[in-house]
């Protein structure tokens, strides 16, 4: 981040808007707001210099609930509105809330085109498989087969893994978390606000009315640890209760194999690089899927690029230098005139 | 070069340079223009082209046009009729023989009205009788062969040598107008300044065909229209489109904020666009977005960021951004949206012209959505009315939507230079830093503009957004009553406008039996037409709208002094419709033409004449 840090400390409250937060009792939203706070107490960034830009959906009622600078958008428009915010103020620290209708349907293009251009925003995708806010439809990430009320005989299209649409439009950072963890949330999200472009964050969150569970065979205490890795950068890739499983690479594909069985070492375990530019593996760990594997989590990606609104600036810059027109005036005496007497 | 004896003087001369669209007859009509402008002429010019960049070689849908209307005295319009036409082919006169008028001279390059090209542009075998030209002052210049001719020994490709044959024309045109060759040799220079065989060859060409006019007398006696009488000053060419982006350029500097705009490429408006992506020189931030609605998205962005927003598009585009301008609406954010209408419906004609976009920018939202409309009338005012249009969208924060249209844009005119100190300062209502208790929603009492608080200013934090406001607070409010009076408060913020705009002028006669009306690029030709008929004797008035909404205060009192009323406008009759739903006790009688074309003086004093008589 660009964004000037001050001698400041905040606490989680002073983040909390006078607003009534309405999502319904349950809802994952509230433990993402909080940890979205945490976070941002913790960053050393002057709590004027946060914007926060939301579409339209469940999870985009967001800013309503910040204390900061924030703005409730229109559907699917949420990267669009914070590209202009930030390109047009780099100082700003932009946070844009938007979920999984708001981001992969509607404002799919814009997805896409925010990460391409790596703009610097913190991009919190909320994803719970379900449309909440006009009560139960399916959306671009409800999983194949899935029952809603638009889809009564179940969904026969594919759905969409937000990971590697924003991997494949040359997204730099990429991490996962999940609703209730909010400790794992916190962290990356202060990872993601220290990345330099655009930062999206999927984060797994449970609709308690709409599609209650969706997470649940990966979520629940007894087997989380078991279906679920959190990479860690330049750590072996291990996971398990007994932290005793890990991923190691066969020809193209990975493969999920016990230490010490097989002659299998800590050694032959792969570790994690999330600053590779190369995005083979990073697909690759965004795709993974229980039951076939763990679900990753953490910061799968986080490659250094520049940025679009630093690159704006700077040609703007270059330009002003090199220009001989300074003013309005010199700009309307430029190029062919010629006087009337 | 040397002297003629005795040419005749002319008040005003039309000229149209036509050719396949990839002949070159934009740049060939240009470069006539601006060195009219720079012997002191008026001028006014009328680029119309294809919409496909390479329709099929040698068809009637290929042909491209650029009329060029010069005088010495104040021109206003790229005239009716031509009273030269160059044709580079048989499509070029097929497109264009009604365009001239009774005995002018047509210069045609003979070499391409072979039988096959005939043929490709419909005629049977003689274009000439068949479009009964035969009094006309018919050229027929071999203007491919001498130019094969003229650079046979220069090295270069038969691409290259036929791309050079449109300077050609140029040099035969400026040998019948007394017209020194130096303006476009410089350009030459300039233009080609790494490539000095292309500077050569066209030199070459341009003199070639200047000495073929001669050689021949293509025309005897040879005309010149001496300068104009023009204000004194320091004058420069300007079309539409950079004009706008100027005026915009100039608001951000008034008003001390930096200038954004987020656009996407559209006929006719990529321009706009265009030029303030060239304007980093003085700080301007251009996006160019992916889409439409990112387009607009962006800028209102930057406009809550407290930026100087712009969006530039045309009708289909702003059809796409009705949602977000609604957005712009509630937040009550400052935004300027440029629409540079064209034909249509749906993707209609786009580099044809039309006023048929109003209904649309007035109505064209979801809610009860008002926003400020104003509208251009000459090329070179897009400068003043894009920089009214940051005015008051900065000092009553609210979406102004700039209406101009493709005849506009595309357009140039000689335009008197202003001074930035002739211009206004614009004042936002920017909340400083340390105010106490801020809401978003407060107002200026007088014209009811909510305060600005700047992201980034410390204290001032706060959230706005789509759904309905609470009235002061800016709190999401779901409350009957709060619904309805924010809704009336949003109109009447745009209704106090109409305190802040100049008064509604009549040309002509003040009062009498004829009222014309207009708006937009009508201007020039309703003005010529009132002129016209005013000598005639006529009690005639000119109205010419440049505040739609609100409209002027004093319409009412314009329109009764008039005992008939003729609005004439590019479409069926949107801002007839619009007056009579807002001057119901006026009758209004009603112009239309809906042709992708501008109106002709002529059209405008008949309908007038028949109204006059009636």
């Amino acid at each position: 981040m660009s964004t000037e840090t001050a001698p400041v400390v905040y606490s989680p409250k002073d983040f909390k808007s006078d607003q009534e937060v309405r999502w319904c009792p349950g809802c994952g939203d509230h433990a993402i707001l909080n940890s979205v706070q945490r976070a941002m107490s913790q960053l050393g960034i002057r709590k004027e210099k946060y914007a926060v830009i939301s579409g339209i959906g469940c999870s985009s009622r967001f800013p309503y609930y910040m204390a900061t600078y924030g703005f409730h958008g229109i559907h699917g428009r949420a990267a669009a509105i914070s590209t202009g915010v930030k390109t047009a103020n780099p100082e700003l620290s932009v946070w844009t809330i938007t979920g999984d209708g708001d981001a992969l349907a509607i404002g799919g293009n814009h997805l896409i085109h925010v990460a391409r251009r790596n703009v610097d925003i913190n991009l919190l995708l909320f994803n719970n498989r379900i449309y909440g806010l006009t009560k139960g439809q399916y959306s671009p990430t409800s999983v194949k087969g899935q029952v809603t009320n638009t889809s009564p005989y179940g969904t026969v299209e594919p759905p969409f893994n937000p990971g590697e649409l924003i991997i494949g439009a040359q997204g730099k950072f990429f991490a996962r978390t999940i609703d209730s963890n909010i400790k794992l949330s916190t962290e990356i999200f202060i990872e993601a606000a220290k990345h330099e472009g655009t930062s999206a964050v999927e984060i797994y969150q449970n609709c308690v009315i709409y599609n209650n569970g969706a997470y649940a065979d990966i979520k629940d205490k007894e087997h989380k640890d078991d279906r679920q890795i959190i990479l860690r950068d330049e750590e072996p890739m291990i996971f398990g209760k007994n932290r005793d499983k890990g991923l190691i690479l066969v020809g193209m594909k990975l493969k999920v194999v016990k230490i010490g069985e097989n002659g299998i070492t800590e050694k032959d375990i792969l570790v994690h690089h999330s600053s590779e530019n190369n995005p083979g593996l990073h697909m690759m760990l965004v795709n993974m899927r229980w039951p076939d594997y763990p679900v990753a989590f953490g910061v799968i990606r986080n490659v250094a690029a520049p940025t679009y609104n630093v690159a704006v600036h700077a040609q703007i810059e270059k330009v002003r230098q090199s220009s001989p027109v300074k003013t309005m005036d010199d700009l309307l005496a430029s190029g062919n005139t010629w006087e009337v007497k | 070069m040397t002297k003629k004896d005795n040419p005749i003087e002319l008040d005003d001369v039309v000229i149209r340079f036509s050719g396949d669209s990839g002949d070159g007859m934009q740049l060939t009509g240009t470069l006539f223009s601006n060195t009219a402008a720079f012997l002191g002429n008026d001028i006014a010019t009328f680029p119309d082209y294809p919409a496909e960049i390479r329709a099929p070689q040698g068809t009637v849908g290929g042909v491209s046009g650029f009329q060029v209307h010069i005088g010495h005295s104040d021109i206003k319009t790229p005239g009716d009729q031509a009273d030269i036409l160059v044709a580079m082919n048989p499509a070029a006169l097929k497109a264009n023989a009604r365009w001239i008028k009774p005995g002018a001279t047509i210069i045609i390059d003979v070499d391409n009205f072979t039988s096959k090209n005939i043929e490709k542009a419909g005629y049977q075998e003689d274009p000439i009788k068949e479009e009964k030209l035969e009094d006309f002052n018919l050229i027929q210049a071999p203007v491919s062969s001498l130019t094969k001719e003229t650079l046979k020994d220069m090295g270069l490709d038969m691409k290259g040598v036929l791309r050079s044959k449109n300077m050609f024309a140029l040099g035969m045109i400026y040998w019948v107008f007394n017209r020194p060759l130096k303006f476009t040799e410089e350009f030459f220079k300039s233009k080609f300044k790494k490539k000095p065989e292309i500077i050569a060859a066209n030199e070459k060409v341009l003199k070639a065909g200047y000495y073929y006019a001669e050689t021949i007398e293509a025309l005897h006696p040879t005309y010149v229209v001496k300068p104009a009488k023009i204000e004194k000053g320091t004058y420069r060419n300007i079309n539409g489109n950079t004009a706008t982006a100027w005026g915009l350029v100039a608001a951000a500097e008034k008003s001390g904020l930096q200038l954004f705009i987020g656009s996407y490429p559209i006929t006719p408006a990529t321009g706009i666009l265009e030029e303030l992506a060239l304007r980093k020189d003085l700080g301007v931030i251009s996006v160019q977005a992916e889409d439409e609605i990112a387009g607009i998205t962006t800028s209102i962005g930057a406009s809550f960021a407290g930026l100087l927003a712009v969006t530039s598009t045309s009708g289909p585009g702003l059809a796409l951004k009705s949602e977000a301008l609604g957005l712009a609406v509630i937040t009550e954010l400052p935004l300027v949206v440029v629409d540079v209408q064209r034909g249509g419906p749906s993707t209609g004609l786009p580099t044809k012209t039309e006023q048929s976009d109003l209904m649309q920018v007035l109505y064209g939202r979801n809610g009860e959505s008002p926003v400020a409309v104003i509208a251009a009338s000459t090329s070179a005012n897009c400068f003043n009315y894009a920089f009214e249009a940051a005015r008051i969208a900065l000092e009553h924060m609210t979406p102004v939507v700039l209406m101009t249209d493709g005849y506009l844009a595309n357009g140039s005119e000689p335009w008197k230079i202003p001074k930035m100190n002739e211009l206004p300062e614009i004042k936002p209502p920017i909340v400083p830093e340390g105010t106490e208790n801020y809401h978003p929603y407060q107002r200026n009492p007088e014209n009811l503009a909510r305060s600005w608080a700047i992201p980034g200013t410390p204290g001032l934090e706060h959230r706005i957004g789509g759904l309905e406001k609470d009235e002061i607070t800016g709190n999401v409010s779901y409350d009957p009553l709060n619904h309805q009076h924010m809704t009336k408060l949003r109109a009447e913020k745009i209704k106090r406008i109409a305190g802040d705009i100049p008064k509604l002028k009549v040309e002509g006669s003040q009062e009498g039996d004829l009222l014309l009306v207009g708006w937009g690029s009508t201007y020039g030709y309703l003005a010529s037409a009132e002129e016209e008929l005013v000598k005639e004797g006529k009690k005639v008035g000119l109205a010419h709208f440049h505040y739609i909404n609100p409209l002027p205060e004093n319409v009412e009192e314009v329109f009764g002094k008039f005992k008939k009323i003729l609005v004439c406008e590019m479409n069926m009759g949107q801002f007839v419709g619009y007056l009579r739903m807002n001057l119901q006790q006026f009758k209004y009688y009603q112009l239309n033409k809906i042709q992708g074309l501008p109106f002709t003086v002529a059209e405008i004093k008949n309908a007038a004449v028949n109204l006059l008589e009636g």
